[in-house]
Parts: C-alpha cells; sequence; structure tokens
C-alpha cells in the first residue's frame, strides 16, 4: 500500500478516534477529500518542478505511534534555546511532552491544539481562526484532515510577551520510520508582540516525514517574529507550509534558517489584509551533500500603502540542490506598494545547483517592486586579500561566507539565537571563527 | 632578507616579469619605480603568493629559503605584508573582526594561543592611533564605501598590526591627500627597524619625501634597468620616463 492509500484509509479510524461533533470534523472531512483527489504533488506540478518529493515517499511511515516514548531533558538540552527563559511547547512523536514544557494561562495562552479544538473555551477562537488562512492544496488539506495536535498561542491584545516560545517537535525513532503532521495555530491580536522559536529534531537515523502546517493571524498593530530553526538529521525531511494573515499596521518577520535534514520545503505565504502592513521574510540556507532545500514564498499584496522585504542567501556544497521561488503578487487596488526581494547564492562546488525564480504579478501602476538574485562562486581577489594577511583558506572562505550571511543575522532580535545560529554556521562550515558575527 | 634571483613571472600566458634580480636586507628601504604596465604591481603580487600569477623561471628567497611552493598565508606567516593598490570590500566582516582574525591566525600558525582580548584591545587602540584613525573607523565594514585614503590607512593599520618582516607597500600614495599621506608615511617611519625591510612601489617621488629610500630600482618591461640612490627619484620626477625607456632601447 502506498502511503496516499494508507494515510487515507487511516482517516476514518482516525475520525473516529476524535469527536465528530466538533466544528472541525467538516473542515477535515472536506481536507481528506481535497488530498484524495490530489494526492502528493509530482513535478509535473508547477509549484513542485524543482523539488521531487519521490525519494522521501517511499517509506512505510508510521501514521500513529503506537507508544508514549519519554525523553530525559539533560539529552535534548542543547535543541533549546537554554540560556534564556522560554515557554515551551514539545512534542515527541507528535504527542504533546508535559515535562519539557512550560505552558501558560496567565493572560496569555500558550498550550496544546488538542485541548482548543476540544474544549469550549476555545470554541470562538477556533471558529473564528482554524483553518481562515491555511491553504487548500494537498500537502497543506493533508494536515488539516489529521489535525489534532501542536501548538495554540492566543496574546489578547496589548500584551507584550515576556520571553519567547518554542515550539520543538522531537521524534525518537520508535518506529522504523515515522510521519508527523504537527498544527500550530498562532493568533495576536491587537498591540501586542510575541517571538517565536520552532524546530523539528529527530533523535535517531530513522527516516521522518513532518509535514507541518501553522497558521499565524497578526491582527492590527501586532508583531511577531517567528524563527525557523532547520537543522534536522540526515534522513529527516519536513514539508513545513506556514500561512500568515496581517491586519492593519502589523509586523511580521520570518527567518528560516535551513542548515540540516533530507529534503526541506518552505511554503511560507503572507497575505495583507489591510493597510500599512510590513512583512519580512530572511533566510539563510548552508547545506552540502545531497541535502535539498526549496523556499516557496508567496506575499499577497492586498491593501495600498504595505511593505515586503525579502533576504535569502543560500551556500550549496556537494550534491546539494536549492530552489527559490519567490512570488511577488500586487493587487490593482495595493498602490504604493513596496516589495523587495533578494536571493543571493554561493555555488561551492561544481555539483551544487540551485534553481531561482521570482514570479512578479503586479496589477497596480504606481509601485516599487524590485528583485534580485545572484549565483556565484567566492570572490578571488577576496581570498587573496585575507590570506595574504595570514588568514588560511579554509578559514578565510569561511569568513567570506559569515560576510555573505551576516546582514541576515542582523535583523534577527534575539541575542541567543544570533549566537546559536552563529555556531551552527561555523559547525556547518567545518570552521572555528574567532569571533561573534 | 630577500632575494630574488632571475624571476620570470607570467598571468594567463601573457610573459611580464623577465628577469628580475633583487636583493633586500634587513633595516633597508628600497623604491621600485617605473612607467605604467612596467610589471611593478606584478613583482609585489608574486612576492606575495597571487597564485594566478605563474614563476616561469627563476626564484624567490626569503630568509634563503625558496618559497616557489608556499600558498600567500604561508609566506604572510613567514613576515611578508602587501600593501594593496585596491584593498578588496568585505561588507559584513569589520576592521576589528578581521585584524583580530589575521592577528590569531598568524599566532596560531607559530603555535601560539589567540591574543588575549584586552591584549588585542589595547593593541589596537595604539596602532590605530599612531595612523590618527577615529574608534567608530574600527567597526566599520572592511573597506566598504572607505574613501581611498581611509583604504590606505587601514592597510598601513593593518601592517602596523602584523608587524611584518618585509612589507611590500604598492602604490599606497596613489589616493592620499597631503596629510593622509603624511600620516601614512609617518605610520610606515615608526614601524621601521633594523631587523625589518620596506619595498615601496610608486609612481611618484613625493612618498620617497617621507620614507626615504636607501636604493631606488627603475622597473621597464619586466627588468630593473637602474639602481641607484634617493637622487635617482628626483631625477626621474623631474625627467619622466622617456629618457630611461631611451637608454634601454638603445
Amino acid at each position: 500500500m502506498d502511503l496516499k492509500e494508507k494515510l487515507v484509509s487511516s482517516f476514518l479510524a482516525f475520525e473516529d478516534r476524535v469527536d465528530v461533533d466538533t466544528f472541525v470534523h467538516g473542515i477535515r472531512s472536506e481536507a481528506i477529500k481535497t488530498f484524495e483527489t490530489e494526492g502528493f504533488p509530482s513535478k509535473k506540478n508547477e509549484a513542485w518542478k524543482y523539488t521531487s518529493l519521490n525519494s522521501i515517499l517511499k517509506h512505510d511511515y508510521s501514521v500513529f505511534p503506537k507508544q508514549e516514548n519519554q525523553i530525559d531533558y539533560n539529552d535534548v538540552k542543547k535543541y533549546f534555546i537554554h540560556e534564556i527563559d522560554t515557554y515551551n511547547l514539545v512534542f515527541i512523536d507528535g504527542k504533546f511532552a508535559s515535562h519539557l514544557s512550560q505552558t501558560t494561562h496567565d493572560g496569555i495562552d500558550v498550550c496544546l491544539m488538542s485541548s482548543a479544538l476540544n474544549k469550549p473555551k476555545y470554541r470562538l477562537v477556533i471558529e473564528n481562526y482554524f483553518n481562515k488562512v491555511a491553504g487548500k492544496d494537498s500537502v497543506t488539506s493533508l494536515n488539516t484532515a489529521f489535525a489534532q495536535e501542536g501548538a495554540y498561542i492566543h496574546i489578547p491584545k496589548n500584551k507584550l510577551v515576556n520571553k519567547p516560545i518554542q515550539i520543538i517537535n522531537f521524534s525518537t525513532g520508535s518506529e522504523a520510520a515515522l510521519m508527523q503532521q504537527p498544527r500550530n495555530l498562532i493568533v495576536v491580536d491587537e498591540n501586542s508582540h510575541v517571538q517565536i522559536i520552532e524546530r523539528h529534531q529527530s533523535l535517531t537515523d530513522n527516516p521522518v516525514l513532518t509535514n507541518s502546517v501553522t497558521e499565524i493571524f497578526g491582527n492590527k498593530r501586532a508583531i511577531v517574529d517567528y524563527y525557523k530553526i532547520q537543522n534536522d538529521n540526515q534522513n529527516a525531511s519536513l514539508i513545513d507550509n506556514t500561512f500568515i494573515n496581517q491586519k492593519k499596521e502589523s509586523h511580521v518577520s520570518v527567518h528560516t534558517f535551513s542548515f540540516g535534514g533530507k529534503l526541506t520545503r518552505n511554503n511560507l505565504n503572507f497575505y495583507q489584509n489591510g493597510e500599512r502592513i510590513d512583512s519580512t521574510m530572511n533566510g539563510i540556507t548552508i547545506i552540502g551533500d545531497k541535502q535539498h532545500v526549496d523556499h516557496s514564498t508567496l506575499v499577497h499584496h492586498i491593501e495600498p500603502n504595505c511593505e515586503s522585504h525579502q533576504d535569502y542567501k543560500g551556500i550549496y556544497g556537494g550534491n546539494s540542490t536549492g530552489v527559490f521561488n519567490g512570488k511577488v503578487v500586487v493587487n490593482k487596488e495595493a498602490q504604493k506598494t513596496n516589495a523587495f526581494q533578494a536571493n543571493n547564492n554561493i555555488l561551492l562546488d561544481d555539483k551544487a545547483t540551485i534553481n531561482t525564480k521570482p514570479q512578479l504579478e503586479i496589477f497596480a501602476d504606481d509601485v516599487k517592486c524590485s528583485h534580485g538574485c545572484t549565483i556565484g562562486q567566492l570572490d578571488e581577489s577576496a581570498m587573496f586579500y585575507l590570506r595574504s594577511r595570514g588568514i588560511p583558506e579554509k578559514e578565510a572562505k569561511a569568513l567570506l561566507m559569515y560576510a555573505f550571511a551576516n546582514n541576515v543575522l542582523e535583523s534577527v532580535k534575539i541575542t541567543e539565537i544570533k549566537k546559536r545560529i552563529n555556531k551552527l554556521i561555523a559547525t556547518k562550515l567545518g570552521v572555528n571563527i574567532g569571533f561573534d558575527l | 632578507m630577500l632575494k630574488i634571483n632571475n624571476l620570470h613571472a607570467s598571468v594567463e600566458g601573457k610573459s611580464i616579469l623577465k628577469g628580475i634580480n633583487l636583493e633586500v636586507k634587513a633595516g633597508e628601504v628600497h623604491a621600485i619605480m617605473g612607467p605604467n604596465g612596467s610589471g611593478k604591481s606584478t613583482l609585489a603580487s608574486v612576492i606575495a603568493g597571487k597564485e594566478e600569477y605563474e614563476v616561469t623561471e627563476g626564484n624567490i628567497l626569503l630568509h634563503e629559503e625558496d618559497i616557489d611552493e608556499l600558498a600567500a598565508e604561508e609566506r604572510a606567516h613567514k613576515g611578508v605584508f602587501l600593501s594593496f593598490q585596491y584593498p578588496v570590500e568585505i561588507p559584513g566582516v569589520s576592521v576589528t573582526n578581521f585584524i583580530k582574525t589575521a592577528i590569531n591566525a598568524n599566532r596560531k600558525a607559530k603555535g601560539l594561543e589567540d591574543m588575549p582580548a584586552n591584549e588585542m584591545l589595547k593593541l589596537i587602540r595604539e596602532k590605530a592611533e599612531l595612523l590618527e584613525m577615529d574608534r567608530k573607523f574600527l567597526s566599520r565594514s572592511l573597506n566598504e564605501g572607505f574613501s581611498g585614503g581611509e583604504k590606505k590607512r587601514n592597510e598601513i593599520f593593518q601592517m602596523a598590526m602584523l608587524d611584518p618582516k618585509l612589507a611590500i607597500l604598492d602604490e599606497t600614495d596613489s589616493g592620499l591627500d597631503i596629510d593622509a599621506l603624511r600620516i601614512v608615511a609617518n605610520g610606515v617611519n615608526k614601524l621601521k627597524s633594523k631587523d625589518n625591510a620596506v619595498i615601496v612601489i610608486t609612481h611618484y617621488q613625493r612618498l620617497l619625501d617621507h620614507i626615504v629610500p636607501d636604493y631606488v630600482h627603475v622597473l621597464y618591461n619586466g627588468r630593473i634597468v637602474k639602481t641607484g640612490d634617493a637622487s635617482l627619484a628626483h631625477e626621474l620626477e623631474e625627467k619622466g620616463y622617456d629618457w630611461i625607456k631611451e637608454e634601454v632601447n638603445a
């Protein structure tokens, strides 16, 4: 039985176990139909032209782990930003891990999707927001059909959340192969500010496929800073589907750091429903071997006087492949839009490849839209300059790559994340640079 | 310290240096002058180890060791320093972080530990003062948006930090106004000692008013065609290079 059939047949059993009377039941049923009709996307689908899922769909994934697994904090501490105080939502093989988590209901809700879906007091928020911005494509629909667990974060108005929230999904390898589908809902009301860090981490070499959906609602004047740290094991793959709905004067930024994993697809979608909105998408990708990372971004400018900023830097070594597909749509009404997009890449080896494709659909006439992409090698004259100062070739290369990626790190607002990314870059490049950027 | 024997070098198959002989001893200052395209910058790059240049004949001895097989960084570790005619801009790396990395790379090559942070800071302040550099300057990205004068001052600042045995100043005077020229020359003079040597490559004699050479060599068409003392620089300033060309071609 292939994975699609297995998922479709699992659905009935799944729906039996959860409450069929809830509001989401109808949504789930619709979603599984979409998935059943469309299946997993193939390379014939224009949006998946450069990313084939074939190699990761062939495993016999367990869809519902049979047992609950425990992890000792000390074994996984390094995956937490543990140097600072944070709220933590930790899941092990898709199940909430209370002993590793720190939730709250004190003025804000940092808790579980499973409770939000089932408890009456969250009903209104679920009805107003659940699946309201998520796409109707087949992989998102697949997640929607099985949506059950994940992070539920609701920040009511005028709250400055005093510490970042970490969402970490661990997989323990207790199954020969595991498919997980976390579902996160984040609602940030008027004038509130929150910082969120998300990570998926497999603890063994057993294959893991994560198909994650995150919906983020930035209401009027809300500020949301979201950091995705992707440095998973070589047999772990991730399809990340993130949908952001912004209301007027809100600022939402998403930083994506892609250093690991077998195959990573980031579908990042911004919808600007209001004026004077700012949307930022920044990314650093450093991969090698046979790794594959695909950033497919969309920003939809719907109303006037809004901005979007995209800056993706990529360093590709070995046989790795990268994709950047950045779509910017500017509606006719969205005058005075400022949309910037940059995708700069360095290829370290002859066999590394990057496919970069900006897609601009502009229907308004008074807009500033710029896009630029570059693909290059390291600058030889810069290399000679550094080496002539006594810096060995390997360190000189690393220094230039740091410099290349540095401006993306400058916009990271949490110092500990900046330090962590810095260390990950150094490890990834196999050097020890004598300073912090 | 440096002995160049019958050096021939080419880039992309084009022969540029055609038999250079030069000996530089510790404590000496040598000026290399010559018209455009005579091979001055090529000579500087070949000594510093730029890979695009191929030595086709002859050799370069540093402290009596043939350096042909050494990479640029290994030559730097042995005390070679090149002040670039066109320093490269490196956005994203501050002057301070760059020089720290360079200092510690050189120490590592000598088997030393990293320089303690406070010692490094003190050294940076001291040398920045010598070059009359503003503190703010040090936190800017390396050479990015620097004026011509700032770039050259930054080169000499790096030289002061790295304390080389053999410094090659490639047209360090170009792009400098009179004040910057004085500051740069003053910096170089303060760094001079009986244990190190300086090669000054220039078109013009004005830098040599400040950094007085022991020898002046004229490079023309890939060869040193004339050698004299400081007075030769004055003569060239007055009469230009045509008479040299005539002498050579005669």
